[in-house]
């Protein structure tokens, strides 16, 4: 019987020939990485241990990226505590350096790897070929003081994308219409993974952003095949696959989904759930008073290039907070280099440092009671972007930038 | 085989962790300060409404979302004896498995429960409500080791012979 990739890395990482799903193997980990949401919790958890030690602290990578930099006292103490940690244990230590996952992205994840991180988007790891998946931080302290741990293997969905998005569709429309399609617990403890002649029109940037959301459809993990765009963007940055994995002819899926990337709409997940989505049109004139282009979902370059292109030579409508929020340092300076900078300052938005932003909606930017955000962020939760009186919208770069000019939720193609 | 009795709580499909316990408490030093603030945002006077030995029963996908470890936390510090739902998130899952907290999968019993109703549950085998049975599966014993030694790291503990 033939493997698909997330069953293949899981052999590989458990040192056995074949896993069937089901199973359930001791895996060797790649890399652990933690950030500031929970790392404290397992800094106090370790300290509770009986002579602990850390596995191999060379897999570790911690990155203060929630709330950076601090809000609060209590923040700035948790923050101590990771950083005094790490240095006493050599623990490699990002901070400000940008969101987790663009960070592991752009300096970390190989190709066949297997990644714990304590944090649900950990999934994001799939665009490069690589089994990320999220853990809480008991299993996260399991790990990194034995350097193993469990997973069940888990049945794979496959997406056969063919085709090429329309113009003004970006993936994020893509992926939001795979979750509205399949419900927020459609691939609960799935893998999910993309492949198909269509996989040659996205950018590494598009699958971060799909392969990202999928545990918003409840998935375990998320996987792409390793191709030459992979190879490329893997050379830009100095590193080699450990495998290169496609699932075999005869794997089995539990499920097989043919996509047609030209029949994409721009899409709107409305509140308060991720899979509440409909078509962008259909919300077209809801009044807001914020909106967000940043996060591990969609703060990249391109996107950053999407909104600047749709801003240039236009306004911020003034009854809107716009927060521009490059997913890190890299992306930051090369924006500032691309003059995009410039151009949302000029059109009235608010440019802040790498970090999760209202995303997570403690740090900044968080909306009071009944004001509506229409955002890049992953999350549209009841409450995720502050009071539980508020809404939040989610969408492409290019819709939320229309909607911040116009005040109200729009497409770009309506300006 | 373990038997026990609670009152009910009744919460819909997809809670997902930021109902359980809003980013904004998180930074609060304790499970115990941030426990007032549970499922806040859903229902504000529920957290001290709870009491020990109660039971919540939900609909599809509780605990969606983040892998916020004080999501189980919280819930079994205002005394929840388990959460029976159709179906859980996965991270959530082996989270609260790791902190202690019983969870159970159960299709049928949300459509049938009213809140406030007293429910029995022998663990492994079945849930009455109202006079009807409804069977539950077996968690493997490991894991319910975990569970009754109060989770992953006391299990650790206690095998380190420190408690």
């Amino acid at each position: 019987m033939g493997m698909t990739i997330a069953e293949k890395i899981i052999a590989a990482a458990a040192g056995v020939s074949e896993v069937k799903p089901g199973d359930i193997h001791t895996v060797e980990l790649d890399h652990l990485m933690s950030n500031d949401g929970t790392t404290h919790l397992t800094i106090d958890m370790y300290n509770k241990l009986k002579n602990p030690t850390i596995a191999d602290v060379s897999k570790l990578v911690w990155i203060v990226d929630h709330n950076v930099p601090c809000d609060s006292v209590k923040t700035a103490n948790s923050h101590k505590k990771m950083r005094d940690f790490a240095k006493e244990h050599h623990i490699q230590f990002y901070e400000g350096a940008g969101v987790c996952h663009q960070v592991m992205i752009e300096n970390h994840v190989r190709p066949g790897e297997l990644i714990f991180g304590a944090d649900s988007h950990t999934c994001a790891y799939g665009a490069l070929g690589a089994f990320g998946t999220g853990v809480g931080c008991t299993d996260y302290l399991y790990a990194m003081v034995t350097g193993k741990s469990w997973v069940l293997v888990p049945e794979t969905l496959r997406f056969n994308l063919t085709g090429k998005l329309p113009e003004g569709v970006y993936a994020r429309d893509l992926i939001l219409t795979i979750i509205g399609m399949i419900g927020a617990n459609g691939a609960n403890y799935m893998a999910m993974e993309f492949a198909g002649e269509g996989m040659k029109t996205l950018s590494i940037s598009d699958r971060v952003a799909i392969c990202n959301l999928c545990v918003e459809a409840g998935a375990k993990t998320a996987l792409m095949e390793v191709d030459e765009i992979t190879l490329e963007y893997l050379k830009e940055h100095g590193r080699e696959p450990k495998h290169s994995f496609k699932s075999d002819e005869d794997a089995h899926f539990a499920k097989v989904y043919d996509i047609d990337l030209s029949t994409i709409k721009p899409i709107v997940a409305k509140p308060h759930f991720v899979d509440s989505v409909v078509e962008a049109k259909e919300c077209f004139g809801t009044k807001i008073d914020e909106a967000f282009l940043g996060s591990c979902n969609n703060g990249r370059i391109e996107d950053l290039r999407v909104g600047a292109e749709i801003l240039k030579g236009r306004k911020v409508s003034p009854l809107v907070r716009f927060l521009v929020v490059p997913a890190s340092q890299a992306v930051y300076t090369q924006a500032l280099e691309e003059g995009l900078l410039e151009i949302f300052m000029q059109a009235g938005a608010i440019v802040m440092n790498p970090n999760c932003s209202v995303c997570w909606g403690s740090c900044q930017g968080v909306i009071g009671a009944n004001e509506v955000l229409i955002s890049t962020g992953t999350r549209n939760f009841k409450g995720r972007a502050g009071s539980p009186d508020s809404f939040v919208y989610l969408a492409s770069a290019a819709t939320v930038t229309a909607s911040a000019i116009a005040g109200e939720i729009t497409t770009a193609d309506r300006l | 085989m373990e038997q026990f009795t609670g009152k009910v709580w009744v919460l819909g499909d997809d809670i997902d962790t930021d109902i359980i316990i809003p980013t904004e408490y998180l930074a609060l030093k304790t499970v115990d300060d941030m426990k007032p603030y549970a499922f806040s945002p859903l229902r504000p006077e529920l957290a001290g409404q709870i009491k020990e030995g109660d039971i919540i029963v939900a609909g599809k996908n509780f605990g969606c979302g983040s892998s916020r470890e004080q999501a189980p936390e919280i819930i079994k510090a205002l005394g929840i004896k388990c959460v029976i739902a159709k179906s859980f998130a996965r991270i959530f899952f082996r989270n609260s498995i790791n902190n202690g907290l019983l969870l159970i999968e159960q299709d049928a019993l949300h459509d049938h429960v009213t809140e406030g109703e007293e429910i029995s549950v022998t663990v492994g085998k079945e849930v009455v409500a109202n006079g009807t049975s409804y069977a539950i599966s077996a968690l493997p014993q490991n894991l319910l080791d975990i569970i009754n030694a109060g989770g992953l790291v006391k299990a650790m503990r206690k095998l380190n012979g420190l408690d």
